[in-house]
């Protein structure tokens, strides 16, 4: 598997994304926002978590105009896979690589602690892992994670099963508590948890770590 | 436009004396341009000179087989191996947040963070101590929101973990909220990166964001009292952006990876001024400086304006002429900008050209070193009065006060808006005792923790001061770390006042005393003096942040008390409570001596509970509030209840010092006090976790109806 992980300016869990994905066996590229091109062979594209642009004008809205992204959605566009985690998730979602927008927590705080999440649906290579129903530990760290969609586009996510995780408390105001989404070919997954930060033992959990283990998977031979 | 003619109402705005506008006609022989007394004000002002605290400071332990760089630059440098370094200080923001709360806090959050990277050092673990006025008082839970949100704000998106901190209710600080924010970094040991210039007509380069005129006269500002006034200072504070600080973050690291640095400061207090002086006296180099190449944010802005501009995410930089293009080429990459706005020259001079006019040319050595020094007069402070007879309470009422009151309640409303985890290395998030942060890539981890106990302090500033150090040290040996070094916050009210220096002092000399009993050196830190309103002074308040090191995390006590285990104390209780936290919670009663430490003891009991960490499950150190809720706390942690044998008040809420509370499995618990027995340490069974009650003696509550308490007073208090 390799991925190639993005920094953006104002990107803050790039290197975790990165050790996470190296801790699962990836060969890991660090790319810069104003890249045009992601490396030769890139099987899956990491957005990591941070305040890209400072989350001036809009939450992901900047980023999703950087050079590097074009070059992700021709990615995406072919087939490839890209996982966006918190401001990535603003990011994919800006881009329109996956649909519904992040809006401000309902709390209006900024929100940081390990939450119970439900693994909604196990078809994908980000979820092969877990059953359906399963419950995982990972932490939320986000002042934007309010997930909205529109009634048509909540109906077609819920038909074409691409709720990836709910919450199982009221974490941020989220619609249904949809905490992830997938695209329409299920190899574009947005979350707001931080599966990197549950990815190592030392650090009181590993529940995260079974995405990357899924991925590592499905990904070793592509 | 010309500058206004000095006289002595502009001298005396510029919170100079006669006698200290005197010593500057002495020095430069002429009266002072408009620029030269800005100067002098900003480099002259507590906030810079230490005036009032230098003569003290220089008592204090610094030094140690561990200390690379102790006080005196940016932060403090400590060895922790493996050819590794932490680089740690606190420093506070206390009259910007409470004049803006929001910005000041978060500005104080920025200023801490870059005298951390300015060394070199990536930072890895923030905390705040933050105090305020009490719940009730109309202007505190705006306070309290504004800082939280405004520390969150800027850390969050700085990217760095908040892993611990304090945060207290008291009248004392209804007109002057304390924040004290800490920051520490990791570098390598052999690449710490110093303010010295060195060299001749070397480019003296600006960094980072433009200058504007934000902040103007702030370091003035934050050695004056408060009064009614206040209002028509928000304009001298100024406003963070973590997005420029963390490219400045990035972009700095990456240059000091280049090999194009000579020395480093970052603009602080005073800016421009206080950092181009400080690298010329250190480096005995004069510096000039053309401020038309300063990069700026408004127009039309003057000499004097940009040479006090308190705007944030900057720094100034001497740099190796050579590496100009390798240099500029990464701040270009991040979007950030570079100057050279001037260089070093051999003579004493600091030279401020501004469209080719000298707007100042004074003898740069002496801006600092010819700073007012003053021996304040003081008074020690009076012993305190004997503890009045303290009624008779049921033990869980007693524990509802403490759990039910901010002060003691669970702080969740504030760390769960700090971003606790970023950087994917936080083994301790904060709830509990000191915070723990793995030392990337390695088995290594260092504790962090803060600590004072103020009541202690104004009761008897000697022993509060030792105090705060010792609950400190006892922090860190509590998660099974050896602690390493020590930084300070001293606030104090206004230092004029001879009652007040009184205070400082005693907490001084008590400061000094521990550290060097607990071989615990202070290696950097910081003094807000003044912290008055209409003159009412705060509690004296020495907050003390300290790291610990674990050689590796297997040395970690971080585990919960399960079913079944055994709660054994170490150490011994007489019952103090004398400006006990149930004296003032149930109360309402601040009486009495502080606790007095006894540091060999300390040392003792410490030194035990760190040789035996292997038996032990879990640990917390007794401070305020003592046995009972410390017993509390811990098993509400891990979702048990907990009994503790004793009903007596003075047992279980008694604030003596060099105690730990530990949780065994049964076994070990016996394997513990044979130990304990065996090097003479004093060591008890108190009682048992398990169940779903908190059981003193004879008087018991729901261990579910006492957490609704403590985890809602919080919110309820602020809300």
């Amino acid at each position: 598997m390799k991925a190639a992980i993005i920094t953006f300016p104002g990107s803050n869990c790039d290197r975790d994304l990165a050790v996470a994905f190296e801790q699962a066996g990836a060969e890991v590229a660090r790319v810069w926002h104003k890249d045009q091109d992601l490396p030769e062979g890139t099987d899956i594209v990491g957005v990591p978590g941070g305040f890209s642009y400072g989350d001036y004008l809009r939450c992901g809205a900047i980023a999703a105009q950087s050079p590097i992204m074009q070059a992700v959605r021709k990615h995406v566009e072919k087939g490839g896979y890209a996982l966006g985690i918190c401001n990535g998730f603003q990011i994919l979602t800006e881009t329109g690589l996956l649909p519904g927008a992040l809006m401000r927590n309902a709390g209006l705080k900024f929100v940081c602690k390990t939450v119970t999440l439900k693994v909604a649906t196990s078809d994908s290579d980000f979820t092969r892992g877990w059953n359906a129903g399963d419950e995982a530990s990972i932490p939320v760290a986000h002042h934007d994670g309010n997930y909205t969609i529109d009634a048509e586009g909540l109906q077609r996510l819920k038909d074409e099963d691409r709720v990836a995780f709910t919450y199982t408390e009221d974490v941020n105001g989220a619609m249904e508590g949809i905490a992830g989404v997938l695209s329409a070919n299920r190899r574009v997954l947005g979350m707001m948890p931080h599966p990197e930060r549950a990815a190592d033992a030392a650090l009181g959990g590993t529940d995260g770590s079974v995405l990357f283990r899924s991925l590592s998977g499905a990904l070793a031979l592509a | 436009m010309t500058d206004p003619v000095i006289t002595p109402e502009l001298v005396a705005a510029h919170g100079l004396k006669p006698d200290e506008y005197e010593r500057i006609l002495e020095i430069i022989g002429r009266e002072p341009t408009f620029t030269e007394l800005g100067i002098f004000s900003a480099m002259w002002n507590e906030h810079c000179s230490y005036k009032s605290s230098k003569k003290w400071l220089r008592t204090l332990h610094t030094t140690g087989p561990q200390v690379i760089c102790g006080p005196g630059e940016n932060a403090g440098v400590v060895d922790i191996g493996d050819g590794q370094a932490v680089i740690f200080k606190m420093e506070s923001h206390n009259h910007p947040s409470y004049i803006e709360p929001h910005q000041g806090a978060a500005t104080g959050v920025g200023g801490i963070l870059r005298d951390v990277f300015t060394m070199g050092a990536r930072p890895i673990a923030a905390m705040d101590a933050l105090s305020f006025g009490l719940p009730s008082h109309p202007k505190t839970a705006h306070l309290v929101k504004g800082v939280v949100e405004g520390i969150g704000g800027y850390g969050n998106a700085f990217g760095v973990p908040n892993v611990g901190g304090e945060v207290r209710f008291h009248a004392s600080y209804n007109g002057n909220c304390l924040v004290n924010a800490f920051a520490a970094g990791l570098a390598d040991a052999d690449k710490i990166f110093y303010s010295a210039a060195s060299g001749v007509g070397m480019p003296v380069v600006y960094l980072g964001a433009k200058t504007g005129r934000d902040g103007v006269g702030g370091a003035t500002m934050a050695s004056a009292e408060f009064d009614d006034t206040i209002e028509d200072k928000r304009p001298t504070v100024q406003v963070g952006d973590p997005f420029t600080e963390k490219r400045l973050l990035e972009a700095c690291l990456e240059l000091m990876a280049s090999d194009s640095v000579i020395s480093i400061q970052d603009m602080g207090a005073a800016g421009l001024t206080c950092s181009a002086v400080e690298m010329g006296d250190k480096g005995g180099l004069g510096i000039k400086l053309t401020l038309d190449h300063v990069p700026q944010r408004e127009a039309q802005m003057t000499a004097y304006e940009m040479m006090l501009s308190e705007s944030q995410e900057r720094m100034l930089m001497v740099l190796k002429p050579e590496k100009e293009a390798v240099a500029r080429a990464i701040f270009v990459k991040w979007d950030l900008d570079f100057a050279i706005v001037g260089e070093t020259i051999p003579e004493d001079r600091f030279l401020i050209i501004h469209g080719n006019e000298v707007k100042a040319d004074l003898p740069l050595s002496k801006l600092s070193s010819s700073a007012p020094e003053y021996d304040r007069p003081w008074v020690e402070t009076p012993a305190p009065v004997a503890l009045a007879p303290v009624p008779a309470i049921d033990p869980i009422d007693a524990l509802k006060a403490l759990i039910g009151s901010p002060n003691y309640a669970a702080k969740t409303w504030v760390y769960e808006q700090y971003d606790t985890q970023v950087m994917a290395d936080t083994v301790r998030a904060p709830g509990l005792g000191a915070g723990v942060v793995r030392v990337h890539g390695t088995p290594k981890a260092l504790a962090f923790t803060s600590d004072v106990t103020p009541r202690y302090v104004k009761a008897n500033p000697y022993e509060g001061g030792k105090q705060a150090v010792a609950e400190a040290w006892r922090n860190l040996t509590a998660v099974g770390a050896t602690p390493l070094a020590a930084t300070d916050n001293l606030n104090f009210g206004n230092p004029e006042k001879p009652e007040i220096m009184g205070q400082f002092v005693g907490a001084i000399k008590g400061i000094g005393e521990a550290c060097r009993a607990l071989d615990f050196p202070i290696v950097s830190g910081n003094v807000s003096l003044y912290n008055e309103t209409d003159g009412k002074g705060i509690l004296p308040t020495p907050t003390i942040g300290a790291v610990g090191l674990l050689a590796s995390l297997d040395d970690l006590i971080a585990g919960r008390p399960a079913e079944g285990d055994i709660a054994l104390l170490i150490g011994s209780t007489k019952g103090h409570l004398g400006q006990s936290a149930l004296l003032s919670e149930a109360f309402g009663r601040e009486d009495g001596d502080a606790p007095h430490v006894d540091l060999a003891l300390e040392r003792k009991n410490g030194d035990f509970v760190r040789a035996n960490r292997k038996l032990i499950k879990a640990a917390s150190d007794l401070a305020d509030g003592g046995l009972a809720l410390a017993a509390f706390e811990m098993a509400e942690g891990a979702g048990t209840g907990v009994t503790l044998d004793s009903s007596d008040i003075g047992q279980l809420f008694g604030e003596d010092q060099a105690r730990y509370l530990v949780a065994c499995a049964p076994d070990a618990a016996e394997r513990l006090l044979v130990a304990a027995r065996a090097v003479g340490v004093a060591a008890s069974l108190v009682g048992r976790f398990g169940g779903t009650e908190v059981r003193l003696g004879t008087s018991a509550a729901p261990i579910a109806t006492l957490s609704a308490l403590y985890r809602s007073a919080f919110a309820k208090a602020v809300a």
